[in-house]
């Protein structure tokens, strides 16, 4: 017998015990699952655990002086999906958003959806559900109203928290109609009547501010980190250095005679593949954070290194590049791209390597969780992405029914992907477990856990080879990945790229070029890949953009109408044409690759920065552009290197065709910080490993974008507000262009080529 | 025992001396609007006014701070500097997730404090401690103009 888990933003499915297989389905999603347990097709939300819920009963709730309280059932990690999603709501059911409160729901997919805040679905799955839900309840509001004055449905209007009969110009207020209302039947979907959008109030208005605005700039707001209880304890982890370690011995005598360490407790390894197990390693539980980090320094530990402690980065690009280079799996394959290649004269091919290093999340709240335990209840609280992944952790843990673990949600000091897997959650829980019941732990971690201990951004050599023409068409095209697969998280052993990573900017490439081949190389992971922030776009963004630079360059074309060129006239693409594709779980139906909307968000950042205009010596300008979570970006970087090869980015110009765009200001604000994130990625940050030890520790040797060295411009592009569409994503898809953009204006700016990340200094 | 002057309130703590200002002021006294970043005095998320100039409360040790006049973002709405800057704050929608803003409006109150019209450069030099990993760089230097301008006008 086999349960079904969520463990990320794929679906996977797990089984007891012994034949695992992994497979590929046909749809392309990664399964972890005896072949039997295949499931039928779903697309979108449907496919996700829980799907979605429209019922106004659950998100709304109107108290007699007419406050309107509105559930926001997915985590707030700064995208603002927490303000968002009710005033969706709150929109649609007439309420005035004055009068509205938002409240945090815990972790129950069965009552609110789907919960786990990854992918950039939010809107995307929520938009429609939301809409039902505020106007659903405007129904019910209206229908009472009708009953109370005696009159037909149709001779009243809700109007801004008010129902009003328009003959006689009675009113009554929501407040005085919420009992009435509560007790209406809640009207079916066939029977509701949805604004158009000439009545929407806040959609698209940006008159809505972030509902902890003012509490965040008052340090009112709560946060993970800010957890308090009575008699609460605090813990800190020493963990294995090298993941798959654990302690050989430890002695704690002289941790436990640290004034305010009270316990130390052995976490135990993880099982198997890692998964969102805790790493392992021991535990100091101390009257307040200083004392446990101060017994935790204590601690004497001697370490087993285990079948990871020989990974050396530096040699593992080299293994990288290898695997780069040779014949891969084929993953897409149009006409014959090989013997293109090698019937080509010399001087017709073109190759080009690039590298792509292990990157952390650094959210700058580090993981952190509390939980308390009692009466065989446990209750948590957290700033986690992924709610019932925590919930299922923290169950499993102490052996409870999931419904027996409350796990309350606070808000997020950063997630970029990170804060999806609750393996902190669970160790807290494993701590308080070995406390005395009804003694509330909060388990924090430190700068330097977060940068050793996370689940990285994979590491990835990418090879590019074309044939181009004389007349500078492109003939063939070869994109072959060398990097650790996520899956390897999952099941142990697993290599190579899977559909999902590929699918992102690899296979999903829109070129009218004749032939077309992807391959991924099997390699092994010897970290923990995680999914961060837009994911395998990253690299596989990085390297294609990056390469029909070179090869515009190459052609003696100008790059922006070189690639329009080669992206050819508007047309809507069936991802499946291109391969048997992942689509970002969506139907490919619904969600085509519309290579109009690509075209327009080129033309849009070109035009923004100028393109085409003259530049001082050493200043360049460099474009990219990316489709990815079902929106089209592009960016343009203005940048100036100076003598020594210092590289200053001057201006960023990003354009973001999302659709219909529901609150703009905060798209904007993702569309900024998606450029600053992109050039921290680009210019500085890496993770790199000896001994399978991360050499770096804290922000001075891993280096993230400063205000000094931040863009002073960020000229934002949003276009094409088509509420016909169906929602594209937002927090991820403004990240992947922008460091190919940087390179791109780098060569525009020196002739140098920088094809490994970070840039440093070009030399 | 520690005697320290918060916000204008004098607070006892029973803690060891070179127990860092941050964790008192956290674990201690439930002040929790100072954040953990780094511990190292690298982000600034843990940035408090000591006599009326931005420190890290992190690597502060709470013994170097006794007797002196400590402010911590609780202490900033009633500040006329720090009013201007939340303000501004408010009016730009800086924040995304929020976590380190409560560092970077102390610094910025500090800067505007010694150098009420700050060039870019100066801002610059201010702000490099300050670490936002979601990128809100571009609006808190808006903010940072803004609240500028509003004080040299006298305003609130």
């Amino acid at each position: 017998m086999s349960t079904t888990l969520q463990l990320s933003r794929r679906r996977f499915l797990q089984g007891s015990l012994g034949a695992l297989t992994l497979a590929v389905t046909s749809g392309g999603l990664v399964t972890i699952a005896r072949a039997a347990d295949a499931d039928a097709k779903k697309y979108g939300a449907d496919s996700m655990p829980g799907g979605t819920v429209d019922d106004p009963l659950v998100f709304v709730s109107i108290a007699e002086d007419g406050t309107v309280t509105i559930v926001a059932h997915r985590a707030e990690m700064g995208t603002g999906v927490r303000t968002s999603l009710p005033m969706v709501v709150a929109d649609e059911m007439e309420a005035d958003w004055d009068r509205v409160r938002v409240v945090q729901a815990e972790a129950n997919e069965a009552r609110y959806g789907n919960q786990n805040v990854d992918g950039s679905r939010s809107m995307r799955h929520f938009l429609m559900p939301m809409r039902r839900v505020g106007a659903a309840a405007r129904q019910m509001l209206e229908a009472a109203a009708a009953v109370r004055w005696s009159v037909p449905v149709s001779e009243v209007r809700a109007v801004r928290h008010e129902v009003i009969h328009q003959s006689s110009g009675r009113r009554l207020g929501y407040g005085e109609l919420a009992a009435d209302a509560a007790r209406q039947p809640v009207p079916g979907t066939e029977q509701l009547k949805l604004k158009t959008r000439d009545d929407y109030r806040y959609i698209g208005k940006d008159q809505v501010r972030l509902v902890d605005l003012e509490a965040i700039g008052k340090g009112q707001a709560t946060y993970g980190m800010d957890m308090r209880l009575p008699g609460m304890v605090y813990a800190v982890v020493a963990r294995p250095p090298v993941v798959g370690g654990k302690p050989r011995r430890f002695d704690s005598e002289k941790a436990l005679a640290v004034p305010g360490v009270v316990k130390v407790v052995e976490i135990p390894a993880f099982q198997g593949a890692p998964a969102f197990q805790p790493l392992g390693g021991v535990a100091v539980v101390a009257r307040n954070t200083w004392a446990a980090i101060k017994g935790r320094e204590a601690l004497e530990i001697e370490w087993d290194d285990g079948p990871n402690g020989g990974y050396h980065s530096a040699d593992f690009r080299e293994t990288l590049a290898q695997a780069s280079r040779a014949t891969g799996k084929t993953i897409r394959d149009n006409g014959d791209a090989v013997s293109v290649w090698n019937d080509a004269a010399e001087t017709e091919r073109f190759a080009a390597d690039y590298y792509i290093p292990h990157l952390a999340h650094a959210s700058m709240e580090p993981p952190v969780a509390t939980v308390l335990i009692k009466e065989g209840r446990a209750e948590v609280w957290t700033s986690v992405q992924n709610p019932a992944a925590a919930q299922q952790a923290v169950a499993a843990r102490l052996k409870l029914k999931p419904e027996d673990v409350k796990v309350n949600v606070l808000l997020l000091g950063g997630g970029f992907g990170r804060k999806s897997k609750p393996d902190y959650v669970d160790e807290a829980a494993i701590v308080a477990r070995a406390m005395p019941e009804g003694t509330p732990v909060k388990l924090v971690w430190t700068r330097e856990d977060d940068i050793h201990h996370d689940y990285l951004h994979t590491v990835s050599a990418e090879r590019l080879e074309a044939v181009i023409d004389q007349a500078g068409k492109v003939q063939s095209w070869l994109h072959r990945s060398a990097a650790p697969t996520i899956a390897s998280l999952f099941a142990e052993g697993a290599k190579g790229q899977q559909l999902f990573e590929s699918a992102m900017s690899a296979i999903n490439m829109p070129y009218r070029i004749p032939n077309v081949r992807v391959e991924t190389a099997e390699v092994a992971a010897h970290a923990r890949i995680g999914w961060f922030r837009s994911v395998a776009n990253i690299p596989h963004a990085f390297a294609a953009q990056c390469f029909i630079a070179e090869l515009a360059h190459r052609a003696g074309k100008d790059h922006r109408q070189f690639a329009l060129d080669l992206i050819g006239p508007p047309r809507r693409i069936d991802p499946g044409d291109m391969a048997d594709t992942w689509n970002y779980t969506e139907s490919p139906e619904r969600y085509p690759y519309d290579t109009g909307r690509l075209r327009g968000v080129i033309e849009a950042a070109c035009q923004g920065a100028k393109w085409g205009r003259e530049l001082p010596k050493g200043h360049g300008l460099g474009l990219a552009f990316c489709y990815s979570f079902m929106s089209y970006t592009a960016t343009v970087v203005e940048v100036a290197v100076d003598e020594k090869g210092a590289v200053r980015v001057l201006a960023v110009d990003m354009a973001m065709d999302c659709g219909p765009q529901i609150n703009p200001e905060r798209i904007r604000a993702q569309m900024e910080g998606g450029a600053v994130m992109g050039l921290s990625l680009a210019l500085t940050s890496e993770i790199t490993f000896e001994k399978g030890r991360v050499k770096q520790s804290n922000f001075h040797d891993y280096q993230v974008l400063r205000h000094n060295a931040s863009p002073r411009v960020i000229r934002t592009h949003l276009l094409n507000d088509d509420h016909d569409l169906p929602p594209g994503g937002v927090g991820e898809p403004p990240v992947p262009p922008v460091a190919p953009a940087l390179c791109n204006a780098i060569f525009a700016a020196t002739g140098k080529r920088v094809r490994s990340l970070p840039v440093g200094t070009v030399t | 025992m520690t005697q320290l002057k918060i916000n204008g309130k004098t607070r006892d703590v029973e803690v060891p001396e070179e127990m860092p200002l941050l964790w008192v002021l956290r674990d201690e006294l439930g002040m929790t609007g100072t954040k953990f970043g780094c511990g190292m005095a690298l982000c600034g998320a843990c940035t408090v006014h000591l006599d009326g100039a931005p420190i890290r409360s992190c690597v502060t040790p709470a013994s170097a701070a006794s007797g002196r006049e400590i402010s911590t973002i609780e202490g900033m709405a009633s500040d006329r500097v720090g009013q201007v800057v939340q303000q501004a704050w408010v009016e730009h929608n800086v924040a995304q997730c929020g976590y380190c803003q409560a560092g970077q409006i102390m610094t910025a109150v500090g800067l505007l404090k010694k150098t009420p019209a700050p060039t870019e450069e100066q801002i610059d030099g201010a702000m490099g401690g300050n670490i936002c990993r979601c990128g809100t760089y571009p609006r808190i230097r808006a903010a940072i103009k803004q609240a500028a301008g509003r004080l040299a006008q006298g305003g609130e």
